[in-house]
């Protein structure tokens, strides 16, 4: 009890997103008429705390990228609010936003399109320093060494190009450029599934070394349920636009209560033919809807194995069932 | 044992690419047998030769720069790689098929998919336009597309990513082909649509008896769908078995490092993931003895200079490996 006392206090709040949502306007004809949106994020709420790691997981189109893209202001918000460290970051003027987005960073799935070809890993990982002037030639020179050998990279390589590299090495390159400016939450968008399996390993084991020595928080963007589970404290699964349960992840594998999230835990293959030989599974039916027209009611009803009436006439709202633990589904009540 | 008592005997082949930067030694000396309805997943990383082994079965390597320098392919008992560009495609589609990774590019976006599956009828089955037609509503069906007898009109794009790998199957399995090799086919799809397309294969292979070559980079899918397991690296096949041995009693140190790698599934949060230290070779060039060596904390002088042979360990189970007897699994 004081256990759990004492890890509630520790508990400070760095991320606070609140009604969040995105849409992307869909225009049509030689005026450009407004004639819909694609409700890319729709009205996502939820708490990131200092020094865990949020996983966000769902399938593609899900909304999990321009979440994280929204949070950091690469896409203006469309509503809701984005408080970091008490202050509301959709409100921030450019330069005040500028400011702050030293603190937070981003790294990206495709480890070759987010490294720019024509310049050294010198000039890539030193260009936040140039950027908010804050070292000199010798200075920058001395940090980006300094990086290169935190994330595991022979600071001699400072000189060569990305193309130089292999995959696992320019996501390395890309850590080392996002912790330049010693940030205190970096997004991690699908860090990993562009690299093969044994490369995973090495990439993630260094995320968690990272974070650790350096106190980092982490959003972890994936697809890939198994390496959210293992990297995440708690994981919040995303289906069309909204977050559809958020919890502590042995809570989340243990227990879930989501229809949507039984069925993405269910589909992922355990790699031990043992149990997969007796395991069974739910199989959606058909595909993920459209965000431009999604369905009347629950987002889920059209694919829910357990749909009822009331699904496709009411949504459902995201309430609190257990100490910690959100769902948003009809049949999900709170436990007493 | 002779050529014919299999459907598929793959017999030290062999396949480079003569590039302007030199040799690709892509796949190199790998044999394996093939039953009738059987299922081998063929595993390994990018760049491991696990494609390149596939194309060249259906000879479909690109000439020059690549080409199949060796060895022999049976294919109920008659050698693919003797016989005329003309008997190859008799046998690419009716009787060996193959689906792709990515759905969107192997379907011609210009042409309906129903058209794209009748031409295939019309061609190997001799069918007319309107039996074509209706066996390819017969296999959307099949394949579960709904609305088949509308959708058979649609273009590619109008179909989602998981239709297309559907209709890419639905190709695949028109003219009853008695081997299927599907190159990894779920993975541009989302978990939810590849337990789709994984259990879809399952079935039509028990419905219509044919064998399937699954290759993959994921563990998870071979686990559930293969029976047998080629493991591959830097072009050769270092451990092969059962698919239960080779998850329950891994004796090559990638697979053992790969099965590692993998977060753990169990209820339990797992600690640090165990992963293989350095990066896959590139296949410029081959350099003498075991080509996982340098990654390797098993390692001997002798594997830098002796290719190991593949040696059964126990009944099926090969492994290429000087110290397979010390290995163990992590």
């Amino acid at each position: 009890m004081a256990e759990a006392l004492r890890t509630e206090a520790k508990k400070e709040v760095l991320l606070r997103v609140e009604g969040l949502k995105k849409y992307f306007p869909i225009k049509r004809g030689l005026l450009q008429r407004h004639v819909g949106d694609v409700k890319a994020v729709d009205d996502v709420s939820f708490n990131v705390y200092r020094g865990e790691t949020l996983g966000l997981v769902g399938e593609s189109g899900c909304g999990k990228t321009t979440t994280g893209r929204t949070i950091i202001r690469i896409y203006e918000p469309t509503a809701g609010q984005v408080i970091f460290k008490g202050q509301d970051l959709a409100k921030l003027r450019p330069n005040e936003m500028r400011e702050m987005r030293r603190s937070m960073q981003m790294i990206f799935q495709d480890p070759y399109a987010s490294l720019n070809p024509r310049m050294s890993v010198l000039n890539i990982v030193g260009e936040p320093l140039e950027v908010y002037h804050l070292a000199n030639k010798e200075e920058r020179r001395e940090r980006v060494a300094t990086l290169l050998q935190l994330v595991g990279l022979n600071p001699d390589f400072m000189t060569r190009y990305p193309h130089e590299f292999s995959g696992g090495q320019r996501q390395r390159i890309g850590l080392a450029r996002s912790l330049a400016l010693n940030p205190e939450l970096i997004i991690c968008d699908e860090p990993i599934s562009a690299l093969d399996v044994s490369i995973q390993a090495q990439v993630v084991n260094l995320l968690e070394d990272l974070q650790e020595e350096l106190g980092l928080t982490y959003i972890f963007i994936a697809h890939d349920l198994s390496m959210v589970r293992h990297i995440s404290d708690r994981v919040a699964v995303m289906y069309l636009g909204k977050i559809v349960e958020l919890t502590d992840r042995d809570s989340l594998y243990a227990n879930p209560l989501h229809p949507y999230t039984q069925a993405l835990l269910s589909a992922i293959p355990v790699p031990d033919p043992v149990i997969e030989e007796t395991r069974q599974r739910i199989i959606l039916e058909g595909d993920l809807p459209s965000p431009a027209h999604p369905p009347k009611g629950c987002n889920f009803s059209t694919r829910c194995p357990q749909v009822r009436d009331i699904c496709e006439q009411e949504e459902p709202a995201f309430i609190e069932v257990a100490p910690g633990h959100y769902c948003a589904c009809h049949f999900v009540k709170p436990m007493a | 044992m002779t050529s014919t008592e299999h459907l598929l005997e793959v017999k030290h082949l062999s396949t480079r690419f003569y590039t302007e930067d030199g040799v690709v030694y892509a796949v190199n000396d790998i044999s394996y047998t093939l039953d009738e309805g059987d299922t081998l997943g063929v595993v390994g990383e990018s760049g491991c030769g696990k494609s390149v082994h596939a194309l060249s079965i259906m000879r479909l390597i690109p000439t020059p720069p690549g080409k199949i320098v060796g060895g022999e392919i049976y294919f109920r008992g008659r050698d693919l790689l003797k016989l005329s560009d003309e008997g190859m495609r008799k046998v690419r589609g009716a009787e060996i098929a193959m689906i792709f990774q990515d759905p969107m590019t192997s379907l011609n976006p210009v042409k309906t998919v129903g058209f794209q599956i009748m031409e295939a009828l019309m061609l190997h089955e001799g069918m007319d336009k309107a039996r074509a037609r209706a066996r390819t509503i017969e296999l959307l069906n099949l394949v579960g597309i709904p609305e088949a007898a509308q959708r058979v009109d649609d273009y590619p794009h109008q179909f989602s990513g998981g239709m297309r790998q559907r209709a890419m199957i639905a190709m695949g399995l028109s003219c009853n082909p008695s081997l299927l090799i599907a190159d990894e086919p779920t993975t541009a799809l989302d978990v939810t649509i590849q337990a789709q397309i994984v259990d879809l294969v399952k079935r039509l292979q028990e419905k219509l008896g044919m064998a399937v070559i699954w290759i993959t980079h994921d563990l998870g899918v071979v686990a559930r769908l293969a029976r047998r397991v080629n493991v591959m690296y830097a072009g050769r096949i270092i451990e092969s078995g059962p698919v239960k041995e080779i998850y329950g009693n891994p004796h090559h140190p990638y697979t053992v490092g790969l099965l590692g790698s993998l977060p753990s599934h169990g209820t339990r949060a797992a600690a640090r993931l165990f992963s293989i230290p350095g990066e896959p070779p590139d296949l410029i060039g081959l350099l003498p003895g075991c080509a996982f060596a340098p990654r390797c904390h098993y390692q001997v002088p002798r594997c830098l200079q002796e290719t190991p042979p593949l040696e059964e360990i126990s009944p099926g189970h090969v492994v290429a490996c000087w110290e397979k007897d010390k290995v163990r699994r992590v």
